[in-house]
């Protein structure tokens, strides 16, 4: 009877009762009980209707609390109690309120082990259901160290627990798909946590050799464990990697349990360990593990032929597995016509299953946005670094339409995914010009950054980056829908990158812009926004930043412009990051402003009669760094330069700073740059 | 001038020419066991340079043939990959043959590496080598590799697979039954000169796999240990690997199984015995026992009913106390028919079909035009019944039957009433049938026995093709013998047509008309032989030629009609090419397109009108038989009986195949034999086993562990020829 009980996961067939202690009454009681409990409908209705039912969850809790009762009594129900888990949701949240998990941790101290297994089987239950809190297996610390120990008691303890592990590691929604480019604060705070936590209770020796067991179940529950300890875990990745079980390393292992005639599930699994042990560097790139099994192996997950839920998996892991290769990403292209494959994605629900099957269309509807969003996130990871395999994804049928459609779907992942995938794309000149044009993309991501999410506003705003090039057709059309306004409000955001994003589209934006565009960005961003941005603590935003000042200061007219109505903010900020502590990258493009401001006829004399802009300017002529050298070159040569009003006054000046000597100690310069620039700067005086 | 030393060398170590001496079976299993370290000192030079690769082509010459330790090597790596394969009977393709390539082809190391040699100014340089053997049905899933040792000038390779034949004066890929994928371009040839995109475009240094699944007839490739996905499906049999180079300086080398291969393709190999296995598992089978044993009998009362075995069909329908779907008297027609067709007798066929089942070949204007081209054919053969009736000699039947009404009224269109009964009165003529149905069951058991003493009597008229073709040049002893068949044959036919009322005291009619079929077709017979001896045009009748130089003009007024209504159509024209070309030969039957005239050539035509009859009965256009037998797989439609055909190809003794095929009802035996002898008589043997084995679990265990229950699954097998042999006289009277 207990064996029955323990072992049957099918809540659909009422255990086979027969009563070993006919003379207790309890027991018996439970019996009966139980074979009504396995039945699903009394079991979903147990605790809803009935508040005498609610009253024996209780008491069954209360009997499995009494360290009186007999064994096997307190046995039966947990082996009840599980039955009632399997129900509804509602039959676990109600268990959850008798704070059931307390009293079958508590259970798990007790000798017997038919006991044990059968509180582990009810926790097991418990712990899967997406109602249940991860955390409440972790509110005690000896709780893990004691399930560390019962891994050795049983093949079922060893299956139940590397269940319950695998499911109390989840990391958030996002990350299961795992693109590392998110920003920081998505990551979830707790996802690491129970990583480590199992780690450091030497989760990965004592599951290892389960990976060997003779029970298939055991070895794909370690497998899930160990997929879901390593992801994004470069810890946990880097140990597994050593680790051998029977002299044979884990690596080796999992590529054994790759292959073909391997369930799919296990395939699938295998797969999605070893490629987080990739992506942490445990194992590398062009690694035969990874190039000849992982990655054909995740690109078959993909075929007509798997499961439409398989499909999905597969193709976000090999996004996840290819996203920072391009060797990779070649190789998935080529990979039994994957780009085609992909196409197929698109075609669920098919109308074939509208019709003739309510079933199938309602499965087909389950997974549609699934799909569709991995199918975008491998899109993505193919194109992005690749201009062929780019031109290959456009060239594959209606695609440019699925992403338009994709951005304005209801479903945020998808739209989420159909961004990224624009956004992979949007890096080869050729499609800005054609097939994004084509396709009026920017309408519909324009929409897509009013009110989005962070998430989504960090990649669609990328996106925009790229649309705004000089080169692109869609930038006159985004800036007519009121791209500034949206983009200055982006650099005001907490979110980095969003910062970084929106000030780098403003710079791609002023990138040889007309005098009207360079003012509007200037008085959309405001001047304290500017300084605010200069300030900046992150170095990239501080970057973009200055870049865009410099492309907002180019052509003479715009620079005397500018320099009339900002001219001493900017001079100031300018002389605030040249004796910042900043590095060469920040310090030469502050000096190309100052070059840009010296081109200007009347900006100029903000320099000149800046004394102690023009000692900096020596200063750095003479720098160790030949950049920040040719950059200081840049400036002075414009000063100096022959041709323009009051030039002698300027040369006079600067000879008698010094500045002279300076230039002919440069015209010796090893550096053939420097030196072709000095003797040009001193041709100046000599003329 | 070094390289063709090297050759000699071969020339010398294997004197039947290229192909290497297959090692004896029965070597000691501990000399093959032995680690592969030791013996290697003749050609460690040989496996270096191949490793080497780039190297020149010439600087390899040291390296001749394989020595005996590569040789075994590869024995042994042929014998894990394909252990289905019987290779005495069928041997694996091991190197390029010196015999079956291109002039502008070199080879070397082995016959393993190909270089170009021609001067390569255009595609009609182009040059292409054939391995030593086709690819074995039996080995379920082959692949070899070739390595790009150089791309040469412009890098214009094709890898790929050809059948016998095809010329070699071009890539693979570009003709018809020529399969390639060509590397620079990336693009995939299916028998076509334009090429479609398929995968990456390769050079020097790439490992290109081909692989060819014949589960499903399909073919995919591999570049690098990558596989690029299914680049061909359909593929016919026995093709062989081929390469083709064009540009000098080309130079590839092939593995066979040399070395291992790039690709891993063992496991490949896994999945699809793994996919077998389980569906076999899983197989669905309803409780009641005997389900197996249904679905046997159906699939060969199927294909009985199919290719018009009637009376072999009734007498199986009776034995196994089962019911055929399609009515006696539409399988009988569709058997007439047949016949018709089968015995050049075209126009009387065109005639039949469109009086019994009228707008049908209206409705199929392609299959109109094919058996007018095969009339024209048969006409110039003498066959056909509008040139025959010219001939002094012997009125043929066809006149002589509108002068006895009395008979049945399947030849004459011109035989109005008959017509107009057939489709006005549908429920009169089944209301007589249906009596007339029981009074030829009768008549059975006669018939058969007296047909079966006949053909134990001769046992050549056993034969079922030969029978087949009475009309063709066969010998004197044998055609009289097929004559008496035929002539039981006619005879239940006539049977089969009292049913449309025209005649009330058959008995005596069937006398009759027996006793004059008898004689018209011996007159027949003996009008055959003369112009076999003689073989003329259209019999040399002068009458029947004009007849035919008429009908050859219609013919090609039919092919401008078509041609306007639906367009141009490449085959139609190529058709009627072929037959207008016979004219332009002194002696049609000994020219190249002589082929045509062969009484084999029938048997496509014959097999298309009949799939279009019973398409247009809404019945099956092909018996769920011949769809397993994979000649033209669609694993959808019987998806179980392909794999365990399959899984028996793979795991079953081929011996003990041979010998249970020896014990096959023969007609059934030599229908499937003439393609691939091997392929079918295993799958005849599958079936069987697959229908027979009525309890699941011993065809479990069978999947399972083959080995063991094999000699269980065997006496099985032996018990149910049994049975089937209580069929063998039906079949044998039978002709199809």
């Amino acid at each position: 009877m207990l064996k029955h009980g323990v072992n049957s996961l099918c809540r659909c067939c009422p255990a086979v009762t027969y009563c070993t202690f006919e003379y207790d009454p309890v027991v018996w009681l439970l019996s009966c009980l139980e074979v009504t409990a396995s039945s699903r409908h009394y079991v979903d209705r147990l605790f809803d209707l009935d508040p005498q039912k609610v009253l024996q969850g209780v008491m069954l809790l209360y009997l499995l609390q009494q360290e009186t009762s007999s064994t096997e009594l307190r046995t039966e129900c947990a082996v009840v109690l599980g039955s009632l888990a399997m129900g509804t949701e509602n039959n676990v949240k109600s268990l959850l309120d008798c704070h059931i998990i307390p009293a079958l941790l508590q259970g798990l101290l007790s000798p017997d082990l038919k006991f044990i297994e059968a509180c582990l089987r009810c926790l097991r239950t418990i712990f899967i259901s997406p109602v249940t809190p991860e955390d409440l297996l972790y509110t005690d610390a000896t709780v893990i160290s004691h399930l560390m120990a019962l891994l050795s008691r049983s093949r079922y303890t060893q299956e139940y627990i590397c269940q319950i592990f695998s499911h109390c590691c989840k990391l958030q929604h996002w990350h299961s798909c795992g693109f590392k480019s998110l920003p920081q604060p998505l990551l979830c705070a707790n996802g690491p946590d129970h990583q480590t936590i199992l780690f450091n209770h030497g989760a990965v020796q004592n599951i290892a050799h389960l990976l060997v067991s003779t029970s298939y179940k055991v070895r794909m529950q370690a497998l899930k464990c160990f997929s879901v300890l390593a992801f994004e875990n470069p810890q946990v990745s880097m140990t597994l990697v050593n680790v051998s079980v029977d002299g044979e390393l884990l690596p080796q292992i999992f590529v054994k349990m790759l292959q073909r005639d391997k369930p799919i599930e296990m395939q699938l699994t295998s797969a999605k360990c070893l490629t987080s042990m990739c992506r942490a560097g445990a194992i590398r790139t062009d690694d035969s593990c990874i190039v000849l099994k992982t990655l054909p192996c995740l690109v078959r997950m993909c075929s007509k032929e798997r499961l439409l839920e398989e499909r999905v998996e597969g193709a976000e892991t090999l996004a996840y597995l290819i996203e920072t290769d391009v060797e990779l990403q070649r190789i998935a292209s080529i990979t039994d016509h994957l780009i085609v494959m992909l196409a197929d994605y698109f075609k669920y629900p098919s109308s074939v299953s509208a019709i003739t099957d309510i079933k199938r269309l309602d499965h087909d509807l389950k997974h549609a946005h699934e799909l569709r969003q991995a199918a975008f996130k491998l899109y993505a990871s193919l194109g992005a670094n690749d201009e062929d395999i780019r031109k290959k994804i456009i060239e594959t049928e209606n695609m440019m339409d699925r992403i338009v459609n994709g951005l304005s779907e209801s479903s945020i992942k998808v739209r989420l995914a159909a961004v990224r995938c624009l956004h992979s794309l949007s890096r080869s000149v050729q499609q800005l010009r054609t097939s994004f044009q084509d396709h009026a993309v920017w309408k519909p991501l324009m929409k897509v950054l009013q009110n989005a999410p962070n998430e989504m506003l960090v990649v669609a705003s990328s996106t925009l980056c790229n649309l705004l090039l000089e080169f692109s057709p869609s930038k006159e059309p985004i800036l007519e829908s009121g791209a500034i306004e949206l983009l200055c409000s982006l650099t005001q955001s907490e979110n980095l990158a969003l910062r970084v994003n929106g000030i780098w589209a403003l710079m791609n934006m002023a990138f040889q812009a007309e005098q009207k565009i360079k003012s509007d960005i200037l008085r959309g961003l405001s001047t304290e926004q500017l300084f605010q941005l200069l300030s900046d603590s992150d170095v990239n935003v501080l970057m973009k930043t200055l870049g865009l000042l410099r492309n907002l200061l180019s052509t003479r007219p715009h620079i005397d412009h500018i320099m009339s109505t900002h001219g001493k903010q900017i001079m100031q900020a300018v002389t605030l990051i040249l004796e910042g502590e900043h590095n060469i990258e920040v310090k030469e493009q502050t000096l190309c402003i100052l070059a840009n401001i010296a081109d200007g006829t009347t900006a100029k004399e903000l320099i000149m009669t800046n004394d102690d802009i023009l000692q900096k300017i020596k200063y750095y002529m003479s720098h160790s760094n030949a950049k920040l050298q040719l950059a200081a070159m840049f400036c002075i040569s414009n000063l100096i330069w022959n041709e323009e009003e009051g030039s002698q006054e300027r040369q006079d000046k600067l000879r008698d700073m010094g500045i002279v000597d300076i230039l002919h100690k440069l015209s010796q310069s090893s550096d053939p740059n420097l030196c072709d620039k000095a003797k040009t700067a001193l041709q100046q005086y000599l003329a | 001038m070094r390289e063709a030393a090297a050759r000699e060398r071969d020339g010398l170590r294997f004197p039947s020419g290229g192909a290497a001496p297959l090692w004896p079976r029965s070597r000691p299993i501990g000399w093959r066991r032995e680690p592969g370290l030791a013996p290697r000192p003749v050609t460690q030079s040989g496996s270096k340079m191949a490793e080497a690769g780039a190297g020149s082509l010439h600087g390899g010459d040291a390296a001749a043939a394989p020595g005996p330790a590569e040789e075994q090597e590869l024995s042994r790596r042929l014998r894990r990959l394909y252990p289905a394969v019987n290779q005495d009977e069928t041997p694996l393709p091991r190197s390029w043959s010196p015999k079956d390539k291109y002039n502008y082809i070199g080879l070397s190391q082995g016959n393993l590496r190909v270089h170009y040699k021609g001067h390569g100014k255009n595609h009609k340089d182009a040059a292409s080598v054939r391995a030593t053997h086709p690819i074995p049905a039996a080995c379920g899933i082959y692949y070899f590799e070739v390595k790009i040792v150089s791309k040469g000038r412009d890098g214009y390779m094709g890898i790929g697979l050809s059948a016998q034949g095809v010329n070699m004066n071009r890539l693979p890929g570009w003709d018809k039954h020529s399969y390639g994928y060509h590397g620079d371009d990336g693009h995939s040839f299916c028998s076509s000169g334009t090429g479609q995109p398929y995968g990456p475009t390769f050079t020097t240094g790439d490992v290109i796999g081909c692989c060819v699944n014949l589960i499903n007839n399909t073919c995919f490739y591999t570049k690098n240990g990558h596989s690029l996905g299914i680049a061909f499906t359909d593929l016919p049999s026995n093709l062989y690997p081929t390469v083709g180079l064009q540009t000098p300086g080309e130079i590839v080398d092939a593995n066979f199984g040399q070395q291992p291969f790039v690709f891993d393709i063992e496991d490949y190999m896994r999945e699809w015995r793994a996919k077998i296995q389980s569906t076999i598992k899983r197989f669905p089978i309803g409780d009641r026992l005997g389900e197996w044993q249904a679905m046997l009998q159906n699939m060969v009362s199927s294909y009985l009913v199919h290719h018009g075995y009637c009376s072999t069909a009734t007498a199986f329908a009776r034995v196994t106390d089962t019911t055929i779907q399609e009515e006696q008297t539409s399988i009988k027609n569709r058997q007439r028919i047949q016949k018709l067709v089968l015995a050049g007798r075209v126009g009387e066929a065109i005639e039949a079909t469109q009086q019994l089942y009228p707008g049908l070949l209206e409705h199929n204007p392609n299959l109109l035009f094919m058996l007018k081209c095969r009339q024209f054919v048969e006409m110039v053969n003498g066959t056909d019944s509008e040139v025959r009736c010219f001939s002094a000699r012997s009125p043929r039947s066809q006149d002589s039957y509108p002068g006895s009404p009395s008979l049945s009224p399947r030849h004459g269109s011109n035989n109005s009433h008959v017509h107009s009964t057939g489709a006005d009165s549908p429920t009169c003529s089944n209301g007589v049938m249906s009596t007339k149905s029981k009074q030829s069951h009768s008549k059975y058991p006669t018939l058969s026995s007296s047909s079966s003493s006949s053909s134990s009597s001769s046992p050549s008229s056993v034969n079922y093709s030969e029978s087949n073709s009475t009309d063709s040049t066969k010998s004197q002893q044998h055609s009289s013998t097929s004559n008496q068949e035929t002539s039981d044959s006619e005879m239940e036919m006539e049977a089969e047509h009292y049913p449309n009322g025209v005649l009330e005291n058959s008995s005596t009619r069937i006398m009759n008309g027996t006793y004059k079929h008898e004689e018209i077709l011996q007159t027949d017979e003996s009008s055959m032989e003369d112009s076999c001896s003689q073989r003329q045009l259209c019999g040399g009748n002068h009458a029947a030629t004009e007849r035919m130089i008429q009908f050859g003009r219609e013919l090609q007024m039919l092919s401008e009609q078509l041609c306007r209504e639906y367009g141009k159509n490449t085959v139609h024209k190529k058709m009627l090419q072929d037959a207008f070309s016979l004219l332009a030969y002194s002696d049609p039957w000994n020219c190249p397109v002589g082929q045509q005239l062969d009484p084999i050539q029938r048997e496509p035509v014959c097999a298309a009108l009949n799939s279009a009859i019973l398409e247009s009965q809404n019945l099956p256009k092909q018996p769920p038989l011949m769809l397993a037998l994979g000649q033209r797989a669609e694993r959808a439609s019987c998806p179980y009986l392909n794999e365990s055909y399959l899984f028996l190809l793979w795991g079953f003794p081929s011996r003990q195949v041979t010998l249970l095929l020896d014990s096959l009802p023969m007609p059934l035996r030599e229908k499937v034999q003439k393609r691939n002898p091997l392929e079918n008589s295993k799958f005849a043997t599958a079936f069987i086993c697959a229908g027979i084995s009525s309890q699941q679990s011993n065809f479990k265990a069978t999947a399972v562990s083959h080995q063991t229950s094999v000699f269980h699954l065997f006496w099985k097998i032996v018990f149910i020829l049994q049975s089937v042999k209580i069929l063998l006289p039906h079949l044998h009277s039978e002709k199809g």
